[in-house]
C-alpha cells in the first residue's frame, strides 16, 4: 500500500511541526511522521500530568491540512519511497519533497556504574517523567552538561522529585561567561532566570562530575568529584547527560552528505536548508545543535522550500542566522572536558547491548574491526549509544549505516503491507 | 627499496588465507601475511559460518568432508563460538523427500551421519515450520561458527610461530620472485593468493565473479528454531546459473539470534542492501517459518561470494608457475572448506601426496 | 477517554494516566526491565527509543521498547523474562 504526499516531514518536534504547517499553508498535501504516539518531539514532549508549553500546544493545533502520522517509524528507503513501520504492519510513502526534522538525542557517556537501573540520561529522565515515570518523593541527582540539566531538573521538581543537587561539569567561569552572553538573547536570559527560580534551594555546582554510580541491582549512591573534593551522595535516581547529538542516521541512509563535525556529524545543508540530495531538506537539531528557536525558524524555512516558495524562505534567513549563533555559544561553553572523557575504565562497559568492556576495544584500528572482533555495536541500538560515545571519546568516528534504520519486524523489511486499515492515522 | 624474504607470502587474510598462513607456519615455513583490511573482514565477515557437507558435487563433498574433520579441533575454542546445532534439510513434497533419501545415502557413504525424517519427526524437531512439509534430513553433527574471530585466531597462531602480518598493506602486483606492496616495498618468496573476489587484480587469467548475497539477523529469540534449516532446493540456487535466486537458509546463533539467508545475484556490483532482493529472500523464509514475520530484525548486510565458472575453488599452482599458488573461489563454502583447502595447498607446495584428489580444483582446468 | 489505564506488569496490576507509556507502568513495580547478555539488570537509559534497554514483552510479543509504547487497558507486560 503506497501513499503519496507532496511534502513528507519526518519528525514532529518543533522543527517538523513548523515545516508541516508552513508547507500545508501553501496548499501542499503534507504528511508529518513521528515514531512517538504524539507530536512534540523531545523538547515539546507531551507530559501526562502537566500542560505542554503554550507554544507547543499552539504548534500542534496549527496542523490544518496536515496528516499527522503518529507511531510511524521510517525503516528504509525503497526506490525513493520511505518504508515505514506502523503498529499493524508497514506502509510505503512517496513524496515530492522530504523534510528531515529528526532532531537530536542525548550524549550519554560511560562511567563506572552507568548500567545500573536508576541511572538514565538527564533528558532521558525528563522524557521518562513526562511519560508518567514515578519520581514523586524520589531523591534525584542531576548531572552532566548544559542548560538541559536545569530544564530536566525543573520537570523533575514539578513532578514531586526531591532534587539533591545539580552537577555541571563545566567550570564556573565557563557557565558565568555563557550567562553574560545571554544578554544578547534576552528571551533566553529570561527563560534561564525563570528556570533558576523554579530550582531555588537546589544546590547547583560547577566543575562537578559524577565519577561512579554505586548499587547492587539498582542505584543507591553516587560518587561526585567536585570543586572541593569527592563526596558520596545517597540517591534513588541519577539523571546524567552531556549535551545533545544530531540524529543523522536517516539523512545518511538517504545518501545526504554529512558535515563531519568533530566529534559528531550533522546534516550538511546550504543556506536554504537543501541537503546534497535533490528534494530533501533538513531543519533543526539534525543540522547542528541549535536549540528551540533554531528548530522553529528552520522548520518554517524548510516548509516554505518544500512547498516551492523560496522567497518566503529567504525572508526568514536573518532570523535564522541569529538563532544559529546561540547554538554555537552552547557548544563553546558546555562541551564535556577531558575529565569526563576519562571517567570510564577498561572494565566499564562501552557497548550495553552486547556487554563489551571499553578495554576490549584496545588494539583495533577502526570501529568495524573492533565490531567484528568484540561484537561492540552489533546490538539492538545499532551502535547509536556506544558509537556516539566512542566518537566523543575520540576512539572511532561513527560509520555509515544500513537499513533497517531502527530494528523492525522482518515482515516490514520484506515490505509486507498493512494487514488491516491504518487505525493510528489522524487527519487534522 | 626494502625487500624481505619468506618461504611463503600469503596474500589475503580472510578465513582461507588465515587457514593457509596457519598451516604453512605449522609446517615450519617462514610466512608473511598481507591484508589491507581487518583480518576476516571480507566475505568471511559476511558469511553465515555454517560448517556443512554439501553433497551435490562429489569433489565439493570430498573437500568438505576433509575440512570438516579438521574443524572438530575448534569445537572448544572460545573464539570460534562453535555450536553443534546440526543441519536440518526440509522437504516440501514427496519428490523432495525422495531426493532427501538419495542425499542421506550419499552422505552416509561419505561417512557423514544423516537421518531421514518423516513429517512427524520433522515437526517434533522444529515445531515452527509451516504446515505441509513432508519430512527432511537431519545431519546432527554439523555446527556453526563465527568466522571472523576464527580467522583472527589462525593469524595470531601463525604469528606466534613467527609469521609476519603486514596489516593495512595491499599487494599491488605479483613480481618475479615475490610481491610488491602498495608502499613500494617488496616481499620475496613464493606467493599464495587467497584474495577471494579480488583475485582478478592479481591473477586475471583465472575467471572469478562476485556473487552478492544478503543476510539479516534478528534480536534474541532462543528456541524458535533449533537447527540450521535449509530447503532441499538450496543447491539449485547455489549451483544454478540464474542471475538471481533465493533459497531458504536460516541459522540459530548461539546468542539466540536468528540469521536469515540466502540470496545470490551475479549482476549486482554495489554492496547496498536491495529491498527487492530482501523481499524475495525473506518471503522465501516466511514460507517455511511463518513466525519469522513478527521477529525484530536488527541488522541487514550483504557480502560477495567469490565464484568460479564451475563453482569449485582454485586450489593449486597458478598455471605456468612454480612459485605462485592460489586458494580462492570458494563460493558459499569458504568457511567449511578453508581448513581442508589450506592442508591441500600445503601438501602441493611441499610436494607431498595430498589426502584428497586435487585435480578437480586445479587452476589449470580453466586455462584458456 | 478515561483518565487512567489499568494493565498488568509481571502479573501485578498497575494504574497509570492515559497517555503514559509501558515504561512508566513497569517502573511502578520494578526497575528490572531486561537482563543483559552477561546477566545484569537493566532499565531505560535514554527515555526516547534509542538505547533499547527498556525492551519488555507486551501481550506475548518480545523486544518491545516500553518507552515508545503507550500503555493500554488490559495489556500484559512481562519484564526480564
Amino acid at each position: 500500500m503506497t501513499e503519496r504526499y507532496d511534502v513528507l516531514v519526518v519528525g514532529a518536534g518543533p522543527a517538523g511541526l513548523a515545516a508541516a504547517s508552513t508547507a500545508a499553508a501553501h496548499g501542499a498535501r503534507v504528511g508529518l511522521l513521528d515514531a512517538q504516539p504524539r507530536a512534540g518531539g523531545q523538547v515539546w514532549r507531551h507530559d501526562v500530568r502537566k500542560n505542554a508549553p503554550r507554544a507547543a500546544r499552539e504548534a500542534i493545533a496549527a496542523l490544518h491540512g496536515v496528516t499527522l502520522l503518529a507511531q510511524h517509524s521510517v525503516i528504509a528507503s525503497e526506490d525513493g519511497a520511505l518504508r515505514v513501520e506502523i503498529p499493524q504492519g508497514s506502509t510505503l510513502l512517496t513524496y515530492g519533497a522530504l523534510v528531515l526534522a529528526t532532531g537530536a538525542r542525548e550524549l550519554l557517556l560511560p562511567f563506572p556504574g552507568w548500567t545500573l537501573p536508576g541511572v538514565s540520561g538527564a533528558g532521558g529522565l525528563q522524557a521518562l517523567t513526562k511519560q508518567g515515570w514515578p519520581v514523586a518523593g524520589k531523591r534525584v541527582v542531576v548531572a552532566g552538561s548544559g542548560p538541559l540539566l536545569l530544564a530536566a531538573a525543573a520537570t523533575l521538581r514539578a513532578h514531586g522529585a526531591k532534587l539533591v543537587g545539580i552537577h555541571e561539569q563545566a567550570s564556573a567561569e565557563s557557565v558565568h561567561a555563557f550567562a553574560r552572553q545571554l544578554l544578547h538573547w534576552p528571551a533566553r536570559a529570561t527563560q534561564a532566570a525563570l528556570l533558576r527560580a523554579k530550582l531555588a534551594g537546589v544546590p547547583y555546582r560547577f566543575g562537578s562530575v559524577v565519577r561512579q554510580a554505586h548499587g547492587e541491582d539498582a542505584l543507591r549512591m553516587v560518587e561526585i568529584d567536585g570543586a572541593h573534593g569527592t563526596s558520596l551522595v545517597d540517591c534513588d535516581l541519577l539523571a546524567v547527560g552531556y549535551g545533545l547529538v544530531p540524529n543523522v542516521e536517516l539523512a545518511q541512509l538517504l545518501g545526504c552528505a554529512l558535515d563531519h563535525g568533530h566529534p559528531h556529524p550533522h546534516v550538511q545543508v546550504d543556506e536554504l536548508l537543501r541537503t546534497s540530495v535533490p528534494a530533501i531538506l533538513a531543519a533543526g537539531e539534525a543540522c547542528g545543535i541549535g536549540g528551540l528557536a533554531v528548530a522553529r525558524i528552520e522548520g518554517a524555512i524548510a516548509g516554505h522550500m518544500a512547498a516551492g516558495h523560496q522567497d518566503d524562505a529567504r525572508a526568514l534567513l536573518p532570523e535564522r542566522d541569529r538563532a544559529r549563533r546561540f547554538g554555537a555559544l552552547l557548544a563553546r561553553h558546555f562541551a564535556p572536558g577531558a575529565r569526563v572523557h576519562a571517567l570510564a575504565t577498561p572494565q566499564t562497559l562501552i557497548c550495553r547491548c552486547e556487554d563489551v568492556p571499553l578495554g576490549a576495544l584496545d588494539g583495533y584500528a577502526d570501529a568495524r574491526d573492533a565490531k567484528l572482533a568484540t561484537r561492540c555495536g552489533m546490538g539492538a541500538c545499532q551502535g547509536r549509544i556506544c558509537g556516539t560515545a566512542l566518537a566523543e571519546l575520540g576512539r572511532f568516528p561513527r560509520g555509515a549505516g544500513r537499513p533497517p534504520l531502527f530494528p523492525a519486524r522482518l515482515a516490514t523489511l520484506a515490505g509486507l503491507a498493512l494487514s488491516s486499515s491504518d487505525a493510528s492515522r489522524s487527519s487534522t | 627499496m626494502s625487500v624481505a624474504g619468506y618461504d611463503l607470502i600469503v596474500i589475503g587474510a580472510g578465513i582461507v588465507g588465515a587457514a593457509c598462513a596457519d598451516a604453512a607456519s605449522a609446517d615450519g615455513l617462514r610466512v608473511a601475511i598481507v591484508e589491507p583490511g581487518p583480518v576476516g573482514g571480507g566475505a568471511t565477515a559476511a558469511a553465515m559460518g555454517h560448517l556443512v557437507a554439501m553433497d551435490d558435487d562429489p569433489a565439493e563433498l570430498a573437500l568438505a568432508r576433509y575440512s570438516l574433520r579438521q574443524w572438530e579441533a575448534f569445537a572448544d575454542l572460545k573464539e570460534a563460538e562453535f555450536s553443534r546445532c546440526g543441519t536440518l534439510w526440509v522437504a516440501r513434497g514427496e519428490n523432495e523427500l525422495a531426493s532427501a533419501a538419495t542425499r542421506a545415502a550419499r552422505l552416509d557413504a561419505a561417512g557423514v551421519e544423516a537421518q531421514l525424517l518423516d513429517a512427524q519427526q520433522l515437526y517434533e524437531l522444529e515445531p515452527e515450520l509451516a504446515p505441509g512439509m513432508s519430512g527432511g534430513m537431519l545431519v546432527p553433527r554439523e555446527a556453526v561458527v563465527y568466522p571472523p574471530r576464527v580467522a583472527q585466531h589462525l593469524v595470531r597462531r601463525a604469528q606466534a610461530r613467527g609469521a609476519v602480518l603486514y596489516a593495512g598493506r595491499r599487494v599491488q602486483a605479483l613480481r618475479r620472485g615475490g610481491a610488491q606492496l602498495d608502499d613500494g616495498s617488496m616481499l620475496s618468496g613464493p606467493v599464495l593468493v587467497a584474495t577471494g573476489c579480488a583475485l582478478p587484480a592479481l591473477l586475471p587469467q583465472l575467471p572469478m565473479r562476485a556473487r552478492k548475497g544478503h543476510l539479516v539477523i534478528t534480536d534474541r529469540y532462543p528456541g524458535v528454531i533449533r537447527h540450521q534449516l535449509l530447503e532441499l532446493g538450496y543447491a539449485d540456487s547455489a549451483h544454478g546459473d540464474a542471475d538471481s535466486s533465493v533459497a531458504f537458509n536460516v541459522q540459530p546463533r548461539p546468542t539466540g539470534q536468528i540469521l536469515l539467508g540466502s540470496s545470490r545475484e551475479f549482476s549486482a556490483t554495489d554492496a547496498a542492501v536491495s529491498p527487492a532482493m530482501l523481499r524475495r529472500m525473506l518471503e522465501r523464509c516466511f514460507s517455511f517459518v511463518p513466525a519469522l514475520r513478527e521477529l525484530q530484525a536488527v541488522r541487514a548486510w550483504t557480502g560477495f561470494r567469490p565464484t568460479t565458472p564451475d563453482g569449485r575453488p582454485y586450489l593449486g599452482a597458478v598455471p605456468g608457475s612454480t612459485d605462485q599458488w592460489v586458494a580462492a573461489g570458494h563460493e558459499g563454502l569458504g568457511v567449511t572448506t578453508a581448513l581442508g583447502s589450506a592442508r591441500l595447498l600445503l601438501d602441493l607446495i611441499r610436494n607431498r601426496q595430498p589426502a584428497i584428489d586435487p585435480a578437480p580444483y586445479s587452476p589449470s582446468r580453466m586455462a584458456a | 477517554m478515561s483518565a487512567s489505564v489499568r494493565l498488568q506488569v509481571n502479573g501485578q496490576p498497575v494504574d497509570v494516566p492515559d497517555g503514559a507509556t509501558v515504561a512508566a507502568a513497569v517502573a511502578h513495580w520494578t526497575l528490572h526491565f531486561r537482563t543483559s547478555v552477561s546477566g545484569e539488570a537493566r532499565a531505560p537509559l535514554c527515555g526516547m527509543g534509542v538505547c533499547f534497554e527498556c525492551r519488555v514483552r507486551i501481550d506475548g510479543v518480545a523486544h518491545q521498547r516500553a518507552c515508545m509504547t503507550p500503555a493500554r487497558d488490559g495489556m500484559q507486560v512481562d519484564s526480564h523474562d
